[in-house]
């Protein structure tokens, strides 16, 4: 990379062109140039500060505050307090949809990672350079298609008369598989189609963790007789667990907020087995215009996804080796 | 590449690692694993027929004739390219107007935040000011919240500003970053203070050092994010079906799903064409910016 080679360049040009004709640097006034520093400090976040105050830490307030009052957007809302909230822990549909969302989540996440380690393992081994690179591409092709996109082809894929995937099974003798008119099957549909699209993602991180696993380390446990698998599962595995808890956490923090494609291929259907947590809250707040409660699903969504992660660093802690 | 070969450089694959260091330790071991080679390599093929299949289908399906679309088997190989499906998407809807809108979402959106996030990303590593902390901490725990959790407030500022159903409703707000701004602190935090203390010395302002200095070395950090938010935002469908509802305005993946809808299962062929178009702009940044793109993968795992 060009940058360290240009660095002492940009310096000398820095001298030349930025600078004012130098005086000589006094300490006295330091505490002065403190405050300048700080002003200058203040001046550069300033941009971002704006926009991430306005539109994130403002509305993250907001939508709590909004989760304790009944809002149709028409009439001036009214305070409701804890009422939205217990109103979550007695709504079937809105449960139903918690449920299926951690369940296709937890599907998807155990699938991405076994997917992308294994991969990761058997490209690893590989010496040539094309090889790599061209399994590199080709698992991470799918993530340039954006998820409407890919619910639109998967779509026409799974069709389950006139799609590809059951004409293939049915060569095979498997025929008229319900892929996405029956509730398990669009919910299977549906993991396999998000684990399809983002393992690559996996597949990239777990390959550049396993490429800085010290040769070192690999050799003494060649010498000591380590098979291929024993150095596997005793010395690459241990070391790149940090990336894999870093990749359990993406992958399933995605995976709560799993919306795109449910709302495209099925609308949520069959009868609501895809109705996941945020297409429940997409229904309640920009359908049915109850802002306060959809507020309150949102709410409980961003708690829940923190109890996990929370949950995932804990349970990690025994787990995952630290250098 | 054929068995014979992936036979034979089983032996030195072994102990190189992919690493170019070689040390013939493990000779003995060398017909076993050369045939866990031939298996692994069988499973990569397979996976990656997997991976591609379904891209492929997409591209040769959008160069069949509407009426041969859902005829199966599949056609993989267009042996008679029927390009008709890719004048009828435009005639159909106006994907060239949706094209062009999601082209001025995303570069705005990319610009604006290389600008604020490279901003911040070098006071939070460079300069001291008071609160610096408290204020990245915040920063910080705001990458955690789900899109979906700020969305009604958002919606509503959006209203209140008259916004409502504009492209500035998609950009405005993703103009700033706790993400961005947290990448390039990193990368700046990895750069020698030596060069503009030296700078500083010789004259240089605050504002000479980081745009003259360290800005200038921040390019390929600056690439990795723009690539990263191309991406994302090229792909969006949550916000703009929320934000937008005439039709002139919808960025291409909202508009492919109305086509989808409109034409039922008539016409897949031209729906796949406008799928494909689409994709271009992504595939042509890939190839000519993988590393960026690999970069983006692994750049928030430093954490």
């Amino acid at each position: 990379m060009s940058a360290p080679l240009t660095a002492p360049h940009a310096a000398a040009r820095a001298t030349l062109r930025g600078a004012k004709p130098s005086r000589p640097v006094r300490r006295p006034g330091a505490r002065r140039t403190a405050r300048r520093e700080a002003w200058f400090g203040f001046a550069m976040i300033g941009l971002a500060m704006l926009f991430v105050t306005v539109f994130t830490f403002g509305p993250i307030l907001a939508s709590l505050g909004l989760s304790f009052f009944d809002w149709d957007v028409i009439s001036p809302p009214t305070f409701a307090g804890l009422a939205n909230y217990t109103r979550f822990f007695s709504d079937g549909p809105v449960l139903q949809a918690f449920g299926v969302t951690i369940c296709m989540a937890i599907a998807i996440v155990v699938l991405q990672l076994t997917f992308g380690l294994g991969l990761a393992v058997l490209v690893n081994q590989r010496t040539s350079k094309f090889g790599r690179t061209f399994f590199r591409t080709a698992f991470y092709l799918p993530l340039l298609a954006s998820t409407a996109a890919v619910a639109i082809f998967m779509g026409y894929l799974f069709d389950n008369k006139f799609g590809a995937i059951n004409y293939y099974l049915g060569l095979l003798g498997i025929s008229g598989v319900p892929w996405l008119t029956s509730p398990f099957g669009a919910q299977v549909t549906i993991v396999l189609i998000v684990v399809w699209q983002q393992v690559g993602f996996t597949f990239v991180l777990f390959v550049s963790a396993l490429m800085a696993v010290p040769t070192d380390v690999l050799e003494a446990s060649s010498i000591d007789g380590a098979g291929p698998l024993r150095t596997l599962f005793r010395i690459k595995i241990p070391l790149i667990s940090p990336t894999i808890l870093f990749a359990a956490v993406i992958a399933l923090i995605n995976a709560m907020q799993l919306f795109d494609q449910p709302f495209i291929m099925t609308k949520g259907g069959p009868g609501s087995a895809t109705t996941t947590a945020t297409i429940a809250m997409y229904q309640t707040g920009f359908q049915n215009l109850q802002f306060g409660y959809s507020s309150a699903i949102a709410i409980i969504l961003l708690l829940l996804i923190l109890a996990i992660t929370g949950l995932q660093f804990l349970a990690s802690r025994k787990l995952v080796f630290y250098q | 590449m054929s068995a014979t070969t992936t036979a034979m450089s089983a032996t030195t694959t072994i102990v190189t690692e992919g690493r170019g260091v070689s040390r013939h330790t493990a000779g003995r071991r060398r017909r076993a694993f050369g045939i866990g080679k031939i298996v692994s390599l069988i499973v990569l093929i397979l996976a990656a027929v997997f991976a591609l299949g379904p891209l492929l289908w997409t591209v040769t399906t959008s160069l069949r004739s509407p009426a041969d679309a859902f005829s199966n088997p599949p056609q993989w190989i267009p042996f008679q390219a029927d390009f008709s499906n890719y004048t009828a998407v435009f005639e159909q809807i106006p994907i060239g107007q949706f094209f062009v809108n999601s082209v001025i979402v995303t570069v705005l959106i990319v610009v604006g935040q290389t600008i604020t996030c490279t901003l911040s990303g070098y006071a939070f590593a460079m300069i001291s000011f008071p609160g610096k902390n408290v204020i990245f901490g915040a920063f910080l725990a705001t990458m955690m919240v789900p899109l979906q959790t700020i969305i009604i407030p958002v919606f509503l500022i959006i209203k209140t500003f008259g916004l409502n159903d504009s492209l500035a409703s998609l950009i405005i707000p993703a103009l700033g970053s706790a993400f961005g701004t947290f990448l390039m602190r990193q990368y700046f935090m990895q750069m020698p203070r030596e060069l503009g203390e030296a700078a500083r010395i010789d004259g240089a302002s605050q504002w000479g050092v980081f745009s003259h200095v360290y800005a200038r070395m921040a390019a390929p950090a600056i690439s990795t994010l723009a690539i990263l938010n191309f991406s994302g935002f090229w792909a969006e469908f949550y916000r703009p079906l929320i934000f937008l509802q005439s039709q002139s305005n919808f960025t291409l993946p909202l508009g492919l799903v109305g086509l989808q809808g409109n034409l039922g299962t008539g016409s897949i062929s031209v729906v796949l064409a406008g799928v494909v178009i689409a994709m271009i702009p992504s595939v042509l940044l890939f190839i000519f910016a993988q590393r960026y793109f690999i970069a983006g993968v692994t750049a928030g795992s430093s954490r």
